[in-house]
C-alpha cells in the first residue's frame, strides 16, 4: 500500500484573517421548495469545516452555489473575496472541487485527463505537477488506463488528483471517501491532512462519515431542511449534546431528539431551544 | 501559506487549446468515431456520383455542369458536418458528465463556444477531405476547381452549421439529453428550402421568400452560378455572410442565455447519463 505518514488531527486554531469562504443569508428556491434557507457561515484559510446534514438537507445545493454552478435565490457567496454569482471566473482558477455528481471523461486515460485539466487551469510546470500527483496519489500504474475502466476507489483518487491539480486555495469536497474501502479512505484523509498542513487552505467538506469529520475538521456546520441548525467545533458539539461521538449528535439533530445535558454541563441545550432562538 | 510563484494562470488560447486537446484525445482513442466521420460523406458522394453518371445521358443541365450534384452534396455535408461536429462535441461533455467540471473551471462559456467551433472545423475536415479526394478519383469531379469561392462557400456553410449547433446545444442544455436526436434531425428541416440540388426558383414563390432568409440558399445559388454560368456572384456571397452574422449572434446569445438559465435551475450538475 502507499506510504503516507499518518498525521494527527489539526489542533492548530483556525488562522485569523478575512474569510476564504463567506456565505451570507444564502437561500435557494426551486419552485415552491426552499432547498437552502438563510444560511450563513464562513471558513478562513487554514481551516477545514464540515458541512453536515441528512439527505436533502441542502449540502450539495449549497456547494453548487459556492462553486457558482447554481445561482442563489437570495443572499451571497464570496470565495476569496469574489462574488460567485456575479464574477466566478475571477477566482475559479484558485479553487477546485470533487463531487460524486460529476465524472471525468471516461474514454480518456488518466494521464490524458490530468493533462487536459492541467492545461485548462493553466498549471505552471504541468509536467512536474502531474509527476508529483501521480506519485502522491499512487496513480502511476493507472496512467495509461481509461478512466471509465477504473474501480470506484481508483476513480476517486483520480478525481482528487484533478481537484488538487491547481493547488487550490479553496477546496470543496462532496463526500470524497464515500466509495472507498477503509484503508484507501484512511490514506486519503491523511493526504488531505498533509495538504492542509502544508498549504493552509480553506477546505469545506460534505460527508456522512462522522469519524472522518471528527478527525479532519476544525468546525462543523450542521444543516437540516436547508437551514443551519448548529455550528461549533466537534468537541463543543459533543459537549453541548452530551454525546460521545458526532454520529449520535447527528442523530439527535436529524430526529429532533432533545439532548440530555451531562450533570453540571451548563453548555448542554436542547436543539429545540437552539432552533427556536434562531 | 500559498506559494504565488506556482499559482495557475491560464490564457484564453490555453483554455481553448485544452478543450481541443481533450477532444483530440477522444478522437484518437476511438477509431470508429473517426471512421464514422468519413463514412457518410463518402457514401453520399458515391451515391450522387452514380446519379450524376446516369443523368449525364439524360439531362442537358447535368451534361453542361457534370460536377454540380457531387459538388452540392459535398458542400451540403460541410453544413451538416459543421453543425453535427459542434453539437456532438458538446454532447460528449454531457455524455461523460464533464459539464460540471468545465463550468467550475476557468473556462468561460464563450470560450467553450470557441472550442466547439474549432472542433467543428476539425471534424468537418476529417469527414469531407477523403470524400473530395474520392470524388476526383472516381468521377473526375474536383470541388477545388471552384477556386477561392470554395473557401467562401465553405466558410458560409460552416458558420451556419455553428449557429445551428449553438441552438441545438442550447436546447439540450435546457431540456436535457432527450433532445439529443435534434442534433441529427434539425438540419434536415432546412434541407428542402436550402436549394442544394435544385434552384430556389423551383420552390413556390412564398417559400422562396423564406428560403432567401437562410444563408444556405445564396450559397448554393452562388455555387450553381459558377458551375453553370461560370460567373462568381459577390451579391450572393454578401447576402450569405450578412445572414450568417445574424444567425451566429442569435445562436451565441441563445446558448449563453441557456447556460445562465441552467445555472439558475441547477442543470449543469444534473446533465448526463
Amino acid at each position: 500500500m502507499r506510504s503516507v505518514t499518518q498525521q494527527p488531527p489539526s489542533s492548530t486554531p483556525a488562522t485569523a484573517g478575512p474569510p476564504a469562504i463567506e456565505v451570507r443569508d444564502l437561500s435557494k428556491r426551486f419552485g415552491d421548495a426552499l432547498a437552502v434557507d438563510g444560511l450563513s457561515f464562513s471558513v478562513v484559510a487554514g481551516e477545514t469545516v464540515a458541512l453536515l446534514g441528512g439527505n436533502g438537507a441542502g449540502k450539495t445545493t449549497t456547494i453548487s452555489m459556492l462553486l457558482g454552478l447554481l445561482l442563489p435565490s437570495g443572499g451571497s457567496v464570496e470565495l476569496l473575496g469574489c462574488d460567485m454569482a456575479r464574477h466566478p471566473h475571477r477566482v475559479l482558477h484558485r479553487i477546485n472541487f470533487s463531487s460524486p455528481y460529476v465524472d471525468l471523461p471516461r474514454r480518456l486515460t488518466v494521464g490524458q485527463n490530468l493533462r487536459f485539466f492541467a492545461r485548462l487551469y493553466g498549471v505552471p510546470d504541468a509536467r512536474a505537477r502531474l509527476e508529483q500527483l501521480g506519485r502522491e496519489l499512487d496513480l502511476k500504474p493507472l496512467w495509461q488506463k481509461r478512466t471509465g475502466q477504473l474501480s470506484a476507489g481508483q476513480k476517486t483518487r483520480v478525481s482528487v488528483a484533478k481537484a488538487m491539480i491547481n493547488r487550490p486555495e479553496v477546496l470543496l469536497l462532496d463526500e470524497p471517501t464515500a466509495s472507498l474501502d477503509p484503508d484507501t479512505a484512511d490514506w486519503l484523509r491523511s493526504y488531505l491532512e498533509r495538504y492542509q498542513a502544508e498549504r493552509r487552505v480553506a477546505i469545506l467538506l460534505a460527508s456522512h462519515n462522522m469519524a472522518e469529520v471528527e478527525r479532519l475538521c476544525d468546525r462543523v456546520v450542521m444543516m437540516k431542511a436547508g437551514r443551519l441548525v448548529d455550528e461549533a467545533t466537534p468537541a463543543a458539539l459533543l459537549k453541548k449534546y452530551g454525546r460521545d461521538n458526532l454520529e449520535e449528535v447527528f442523530l439527535d439533530i436529524a430526529r429532533d431528539r432533545r439532548a440530555e445535558p451531562r450533570a453540571g454541563d451548563s453548555a448542554g441545550r436542547a436543539l429545540g431551544d437552539s432552533e427556536a432562538a434562531r | 501559506m500559498i506559494d504565488d510563484s506556482v499559482a495557475p494562470n491560464s490564457s484564453v488560447a490555453g483554455r481553448i487549446g485544452a478543450m481541443v486537446l481533450r477532444h483530440l484525445f477522444l478522437m484518437r482513442s476511438s477509431w470508429p468515431r473517426v471512421l464514422e466521420l468519413m463514412y457518410w460523406p463518402t457514401i453520399q458522394m458515391i451515391l450522387w456520383g452514380f446519379v450524376t453518371l446516369y443523368l449525364l445521358q439524360h439531362s442537358t443541365v447535368i451534361a453542361n455542369a457534370a460536377g454540380i450534384l457531387v459538388t452540392a452534396v459535398l458542400l451540403w455535408d460541410v453544413l451538416f458536418r459543421g453543425q453535427l461536429g459542434f453539437s456532438l462535441s458538446f454532447l460528449e461533455e454531457i455524455w461523460s458528465r464533464n459539464l460540471g467540471n468545465l463550468a467550475v473551471s476557468p473556462l468561460r462559456p464563450h470560450e467553450l463556444l470557441a472550442a466547439l467551433m474549432v472542433m467543428s472545423v476539425l471534424r468537418t475536415l476529417v469527414g469531407i477531405l477523403p470524400a473530395t479526394g474520392l470524388a476526383i478519383l472516381f468521377y473526375g469531379v474536383s470541388v477545388y476547381e471552384l477556386g477561392l469561392p470554395l473557401v467562401a462557400f465553405f466558410s458560409c456553410l460552416l458558420i451556419m452549421g455553428w449557429a445551428l449547433g449553438m441552438l441545438v446545444s442550447a436546447l439540450i442544455l435546457r431540456v436535457g439529453q432527450g433532445a439529443e436526436s435534434v442534433a441529427w434531425l434539425a438540419i434536415f428541416l432546412l434541407a428542402p428550402i436550402s436549394s442544394i440540388y435544385y434552384p430556389v426558383a423551383v420552390l413556390p414563390e412564398w417559400l422562396q421568400w423564406i428560403a432567401w432568409c437562410f444563408p444556405m440558399t445564396p450559397t448554393f445559388e452562388g455555387m450553381r452560378a459558377i458551375l453553370i454560368e461560370g460567373s462568381f456572384r459577390p451579391d450572393l456571397l454578401v447576402h450569405a455572410l450578412a445572414l450568417n452574422v445574424v444567425y451566429l449572434v442569435i445562436g451565441a446569445a441563445v446558448f449563453l442565455y441557456s447556460f445562465r438559465v441552467a445555472r439558475r435551475h441547477g442543470l449543469l450538475l444534473q446533465q448526463g447519463e
